[in-house]
C-alpha cells in the first residue's frame, strides 16, 4: 500500500547516496535521470494502486494514514509535478550552482510530503507530512545561496510558514482539548456526540486549522509570502510551489472539513466563502499591476485559490449523472491547473534562461522570434482564462456550476467577475507576445529536449483535459466518491 | 449512419488549419492555394444543406448527437433547420471570398493568419449549427481567440487597444451568457437547446427568468452589437484587417442575432415579450441604434468606420423586428394578423442577418479596395473618384444602394419586412425607426457617393493626402471578389423567395411553439 511512498524514499536515498559516491561531474549528471526513476515507479506503482488493487477500507499504521482513491489522486498529482519539475529544471539549476544532488532529492522528499499529507487521516500525522513539506520548499526556496533574493524569499517563506504552522498546531491542540483524540473520523464521530459545552471551541479551532492550510494554498489573508518567494525563488521552484503545495493543501482541507467536521459545514463554508471572494479578488485586482511575470503568476495563482475554494464551499456529494459535484470540481480544476501553470513556468524557464528577465515587456516580440513558444504560452494563458477548449475551462465550469447548482448566486457572480479582470492581464502578455514589435534583437529561444518534452506534455494535457474530460472527470469521481463513503 | 455532413462543414476548416501549420513557412503559395481549396468544401456542402433543408425547412435536418461528457449531458449535438441554414451558406461564401482576397494582399506572416482565419471559421460554423449549449458555447469563444490576433497582429494603428477591447466586451458577455446556461440546465436537467425551450426554464418565476434572460441578453447583445454595448465595434472594424472587418461584420455580429432568435426567443417568451412590449427595453434599444447609428454615420470622415457605424444601425432593424415578434404574443388583437405580422418581423430579421452580411461584407471589401491605393480612409481626401476608377464607382453604387433599401436589391425586403411586421405590433417604434431609413439615404448618398465620387477630381489634393499614390481601378482579383456578392444581391432581390421560403416556414413553426 505504501508502496509509492517507498519507492519516494528509496529515491530520494539514492540520489544523495550516489552524490557522495560518485565523484567527477559526468557521472552526476545522471542525477536527475535516477531522481526521475524514482518518480516514475511512484507513479507507476500509484496507478497500480488506483486501477488494481483492492484499497484498505480504514486507514492503515494505526489510522494515520488513509490509502484510498483520494490520497492516490494526489500521489499521481504530486509525482507528475516532480516528474516535470525536476525536467524543467536540468538546464536551469545546471547553470546556477554546482551543487544540484540535493537539490533533486529534496524534491523528491517534497513530494513524498505532499503524498503524505493527502493521505494523512489523523492531525497528527498531518502536521508532520505539512512540516516536511513546509520545510523541504523553505530549502529550495532558499536554494540558490549566492543569490540574495532567493535567500530573502527563503526567510520571508520560513517566518510566515512558522507563524502558519504555530497557528496550526494551535488549532490542532484545541480539537485534541475537545474531543480527546486526533483520528479525523474519532473527532467527527466525537463532536457529534458532545455536548453544546464543548462546541463551542470549534469555531476558533476551525480558524486557526485554516491559517494553516489557508498558508499552503497561498489564499488571502495568508497570501503575503507568495509573491516573493515566487519572485526569488529559482524558477522551477516557484512552478512547484504554485502546483505541489497548493494541491496538498486542498486535499487536506477537504479531507478535514469533510471527514472531521462535516456537521460543522455552515461554519467553514461562511468562513470560506468570504476567503475565497476576497483572495479571487485581490489576487486579481494585484496581479493587473505586475510588471514581473514570476510576481504576475504568484497573484494569479492566490486568485486561483479562490476560484477552488469556490468549488470546495459548494459542497454537494451527491454523485449522480448530470450534476456538478464541488468537490469534484476542485479536483479536475486542480489536475488541469496542474498542467496549465507547470506548462506557463516552462515557458518563463525557458525565458529566462535565454534572456536572462522576468519582466513581461520583454516579452515583446516573442511571437516573431519563437512561434512555437509563444504559441503555446498563448494555449496557457487562455487555460488560465478559462476559454473552452483548455482543461482550464473545465475547471471553471465545474466550480461556477456547482456553486449555481447550490444557488450560491453571489459566488458565482464574483467568480466570473473575477476572471474577466484575470482576462485583462493575461491577455497583457499576449499583447507583449504577439502584438508588440521586439525592441532589438531579442535573441531566439533555444529550448532544451527536456524543456522540450515538459512543454509537449503540459499543452497536450491542457488541451486533452479541455476537449475530452470524461477520463478524468470519472477519476476525480472515483476520488470523490471514497470520500463520501 | 448517414454522412455526417456539418460535422464535415465545422471540421473541415480545422483539418485545413492544421495542414496549415504542417506547410513550412516559405511556402507561401501553397498555404494561400490550400486554404482557398479547403474553403470550397463547407461553401459546396453549404449548398446540399441548403437544397435538402428547402423540402421542410421547419424541422431540424441533418441531426447528429454523440454523448461528450456524460457526466454532465454535454453532448455532441447539431442539427440545422430554415434559420440556420442562410447563415451556414453565408459563412461558407464570405470565407471563402475572404481567403481569395486575403491571398493577395496579405503578405505578412500568411502562415498565422491563415490558420487563425481557418480556426475562425470553424467557430462561426459550430455556433450557427450547436444544438448544445456547452458546445455552442465552446465554438463561440473559439471564435473569439482568433478574431482577436487577428485584429491585434494584422490590424492598423490602434489595433492593440481595438483587440483587447474586442475580446474584453466580449468576453463580459460570454462569461454572463455561461451563468445563464448554467441556471437553465440546473432548472431544465438539460445541455440541449431544444429540449431547454420545450421545457421553458423558469416559466412560473419571473424573477429568476429575467436573470438568465439578461444574461443571455448581455452575451448577444454585446456581439450585435446594440446601444449601448456597441462602443467596441467601430473600434474593432476600424483596426482590423480588410478580411477581419468582413467577417466581424458579415458573420460575426450573427452570431448574437442568431443567439436571440435560436435560444432567447424559444428559452424566454414570456420575458422577451414582457422587455418587448410591457416595459420596451429591447425596442427601445434597438431604435436608439437604428437612429443614433444612422446620426453617427453622418459625422464620420473616415469610411470604415462610417461603414462600421451603419452596422450598428442595420443591425438594430434585426433586433426591432425580434422585439416585434416576441410583443406579439401578449399584444392585443386579432391572432391572425398577429401571427403573419410577427412572423414577418421575424423573417425580416433573419433576412436582415443575411442581407447585411452580404452587403455590408462587399462595402468592407470596397474599403479595402480604396484603402489599399490611397493609404487612406479619409472622406475629405476622395472626391471626383467616380470619372477616374469607373467599375469600382459602379460597385460601390450597386452595393450602397442595397444598403440603404432599394427596392431590387435584397436591402430592400428585409427592411420591408422587419417594418411592415413592426408597425401592425409595435407601431410607435416602428415609426421612430423609419427615421433610420431616410439617414442611411443620406449618409450613404452624401457621405458616401458624393464626397469619393462626385466632382471634379482634384490631382493636387489626391497626390497631398496620398502621398502620390496611384488611382486603379479594381483589378481582375478585386472583381471576382465582389462579383458573387452582388450577384447575391441582385438575385435576393428579385426573387426574395429563394430564402424567405426557408425563414417563414422556420419562423412560423418557432411562433407557433411559443
Amino acid at each position: 500500500m505504501l508502496l509509492p511512498q517507498l519507492f519516494l524514499v528509496l529515491g530520494a536515498l539514492v540520489v544523495f547516496g550516489l552524490d557522495l559516491i560518485w565523484r567527477d561531474d559526468a557521472r552526476k549528471g545522471w542525477l536527475p535521470y535516477v531522481a526521475l526513476l524514482g518518480l516514475a515507479l511512484a507513479l507507476g506503482a500509484t496507478l497500480y494502486l488506483l486501477f488494481a488493487a483492492d484499497l484498505p477500507s480504514k486507514p492503515i499504521l494505526g489510522g494515520m494514514l488513509a490509502v484510498d482513491s483520494f490520497a492516490l489522486f494526489f500521489q499521481v498529482i504530486a509525482t507528475l509535478v516532480g516528474g516535470l519539475v525536476i525536467l524543467s529544471s536540468l538546464d536551469y539549476m545546471l547553470r546556477r550552482t554546482p551543487y544540484r544532488a540535493e537539490f533533486y532529492g529534496l524534491l523528491i522528499i517534497a513530494c513524498l510530503a505532499i503524498t503524505l499529507v493527502a493521505a494523512g487521516a489523523d492531525l497528527i500525522m498531518i502536521y508532520i507530512a505539512i512540516e516536511l513539506l513546509s520545510i523541504t520548499s523553505y530549502i529550495l526556496t532558499g536554494y540558490l545561496r549566492e543569490d540574495r533574493k532567493s535567500t530573502e524569499a527563503a526567510i520571508k517563506y520560513f517566518l510566515y510558514g512558522a507563524m502558519a504552522s504555530a497557528a496550526m498546531l494551535y488549532g490542532m491542540s484545541l480539537f485534541y482539548g475537545a474531543t480527546g483524540t486526533t483520528s479525523l473520523s474519532a473527532i467527527a464521530a466525537s463532536l457529534g456526540a458532545a455536548e453544546a459545552s464543548l462546541r463551542w471551541l470549534v469555531f476558533p479551532a476551525l480558524i486557526f486549522l485554516l491559517a494553516g492550510f489557508g498558508f499552503k494554498i497561498a489564499a488571502v489573508p495568508f497570501h503575503q509570502w507568495s509573491p516573493d518567494a515566487y519572485e526569488g525563488a529559482p524558477t522551477p521552484i516557484t512552478a512547484f510551489l504554485s502546483v505541489g503545495p497548493k494541491a496538498a493543501g486542498f486535499a487536506v482541507l477537504v479531507r478535514v472539513l469533510l471527514t472531521a467536521l462535516p456537521d460543522f459545514r455552515p461554519d467553514w463554508v461562511a468562513v470560506l466563502s468570504a476567503i475565497s471572494m476576497v483572495t479571487m479578488t485581490l489576487g486579481n485586482l494585484v496581479a493587473l499591476t505586475q510588471r514581473n511575470i514570476k510576481r504576475m503568476l504568484a497573484y494569479s495563482s492566490i486568485a486561483h485559490a479562490g476560484y477552488i475554494l469556490i468549488g470546495l464551499v459548494s459542497w454537494d456529494l451527491w454523485q449522480s449523472a448530470g450534476r456538478f459535484t464541488g468537490i469534484n470540481g476542485v479536483l479536475i480544476y486542480l489536475l488541469a491547473y496542474l498542467f496549465t501553470n507547470l506548462g506557463a513556468f516552462v515557458v518563463v524557464i525557458a525565458f529566462e534562461q535565454a534572456t536572462g528577465s522576468n519582466q513581461i515587456e520583454d516579452y515583446a516580440g516573442l511571437a516573431r522570434t519563437s512561434p512555437a513558444m509563444a504559441a503555446t504560452m498563448l494555449i496557457f494563458l487562455f487555460s488560465l482564462t478559462g476559454i473552452p477548449g483548455t482543461g482550464g475551462f473545465i475547471g471553471k465550469l465545474f466550480v461556477f456550476g456547482a456553486a449555481i447548482q447550490v444557488q450560491f448566486y453571489v459566488l458565482a457572480i464574483v467568480g466570473i467577475i473575477n476572471s474577466v479582470i484575470a482576462a485583462f492581464y493575461y491577455l497583457n502578455v499576449v499583447r507583449y507576445m504577439f502584438f508588440e514589435p521586439g525592441a532589438g534583437e531579442t535573441p531566439a529561444i533555444t529550448s532544451t529536449p527536456a524543456l522540450k518534452v515538459t512543454l509537449a506534455v503540459t499543452t497536450a494535457m491542457t488541451l486533452i483535459i479541455g476537449l475530452y474530460a470524461q477520463p478524468f472527470i470519472q477519476l476525480v469521481q472515483g476520488a470523490v466518491r471514497m470520500l463520501s463513503g | 449512419m448517414n454522412f455526417p455532413i456539418l460535422s464535415v462543414i465545422t471540421f473541415a476548416p480545422l483539418v485545413g488549419a492544421v495542414l496549415v501549420l504542417l506547410i513550412p513557412r516559405k511556402e507561401e503559395d501553397v498555404i494561400r492555394r490550400l486554404s482557398i481549396v479547403i474553403s470550397f468544401v463547407p461553401l459546396i456542402l453549404a449548398f446540399v444543406v441548403y437544397a435538402n433543408v428547402w423540402g421542410n425547412p421547419g424541422e431540424m435536418h441533418f441531426v447528429e448527437e454523440y454523448s461528450w461528457i456524460p457526466t454532465l449531458n454535454v453532448y455532441y449535438r447539431m442539427g440545422v433547420d430554415g434559420i440556420s441554414t442562410p447563415m451556414v451558406l453565408l459563412t461558407a461564401l464570405l470565407s471563402t471570398l475572404s481567403f481569395f482576397y486575403s491571398s493577395f494582399t496579405i503578405k505578412d506572416r500568411v502562415k498565422e493568419y491563415y490558420f487563425l482565419f481557418l480556426l475562425l471559421e470553424m467557430g462561426m460554423f459550430g455556433v450557427f449549427v450547436s444544438l448544445d449549449f456547452i458546445f455552442f458555447y465552446v465554438f463561440w469563444e473559439i471564435g473569439l481567440v482568433p478574431m482577436y490576433l487577428l485584429i491585434g497582429v494584422w490590424g492598423g494603428q490602434r489595433r492593440i487597444y481595438a483587440a483587447i477591447k474586442f475580446f474584453l466586451f466580449t468576453l463580459v458577455g460570454s462569461v454572463a451568457m455561461l451563468l445563464a446556461i448554467l441556471g437553465v440546465y440546473f432548472q431544465t436537467g438539460t445541455f440541449s437547446i431544444l429540449d431547454a425551450a420545450a421545457a421553458r426554464p423558469f416559466a412560473g418565476n419571473f424573477p429568476l427568468a429575467a436573470l438568465a434572460f439578461w444574461g443571455f441578453f448581455l452575451g448577444f447583445a454585446i456581439k450585435v452589437p446594440s446601444f449601448p454595448f456597441h462602443t467596441w465595434l467601430p473600434d474593432g472594424h476600424t483596426e482590423a484587417p480588410t478580411c477581419g472587418s468582413v467577417i466581424l461584420a458579415g458573420v460575426l455580429l450573427k452570431l448574437g442575432a442568431y443567439g436571440f432568435i435560436r435560444i432567447v426567443l424559444p428559452l424566454f417568451p414570456q420575458v422577451f415579450s414582457w422587455y418587448s412590449y410591457n416595459v420596451p427595453i429591447v425596442p427601445i434599444l434597438a431604435v436608439i441604434s437604428i437612429v443614433y447609428g444612422a446620426l453617427v454615420c453622418m459625422a464620420q470622415w473616415d469610411l470604415k468606420r462610417l461603414i462600421a457605424y451603419s452596422s450598428v444601425s442595420h443591425m438594430g432593424y434585426v433586433m426591432l423586428g425580434l422585439s416585434a415578434g416576441a410583443a406579439s404574443r401578449v399584444v392585443s388583437g386579432d391572432p391572425q394578423g398577429l401571427l403573419t405580422s410577427a412572423a414577418l418581423a421575424l423573417n425580416g430579421a433573419s433576412l436582415q442577418m443575411f442581407t447585411h452580411g452580404i452587403i455590408t461584407g462587399g462595402l468592407f471589401f470596397l474599403v479595402g479596395i480604396i484603402y489599399e491605393r490611397a493609404h487612406t480612409r479619409d472622406l475629405k481626401a476622395f472626391g471626383g473618384l467616380g470619372a477616374k476608377v469607373p467599375y469600382y464607382y459602379g460597385i460601390m453604387m450597386v452595393t450602397g444602394f442595397a444598403s440603404l433599401g432599394l427596392p431590387g436589391l435584397a436591402g430592400f425586403w428585409s427592411e420591408l419586412f422587419v417594418f411592415r411586421g413592426t408597425f401592425y405590433v409595435i407601431p410607435l417604434f416602428a415609426v421612430i425607426g423609419v427615421a433610420g431609413i431616410v439617414f442611411t439615404a443620406a449618409y450613404i448618398l452624401w457621405k458616401i457617393v458624393q464626397y469619393v465620387f462626385l466632382g471634379e477630381f482634384d490631382q493636387a489634393k489626391w497626390d497631398e493626402a496620398t502621398h502620390h499614390a496611384k488611382l486603379t481601378d479594381m483589378t481582375w482579383w478585386e472583381k471576382v471578389t465582389m462579383w458573387p456578392l452582388v450577384a447575391v444581391m441582385v438575385l435576393v432581390g428579385f426573387y426574395p423567395t429563394i430564402i424567405v421560403a426557408l425563414l417563414n416556414a422556420a419562423n412560423t413553426a418557432l411562433l407557433k411553439g411559443l
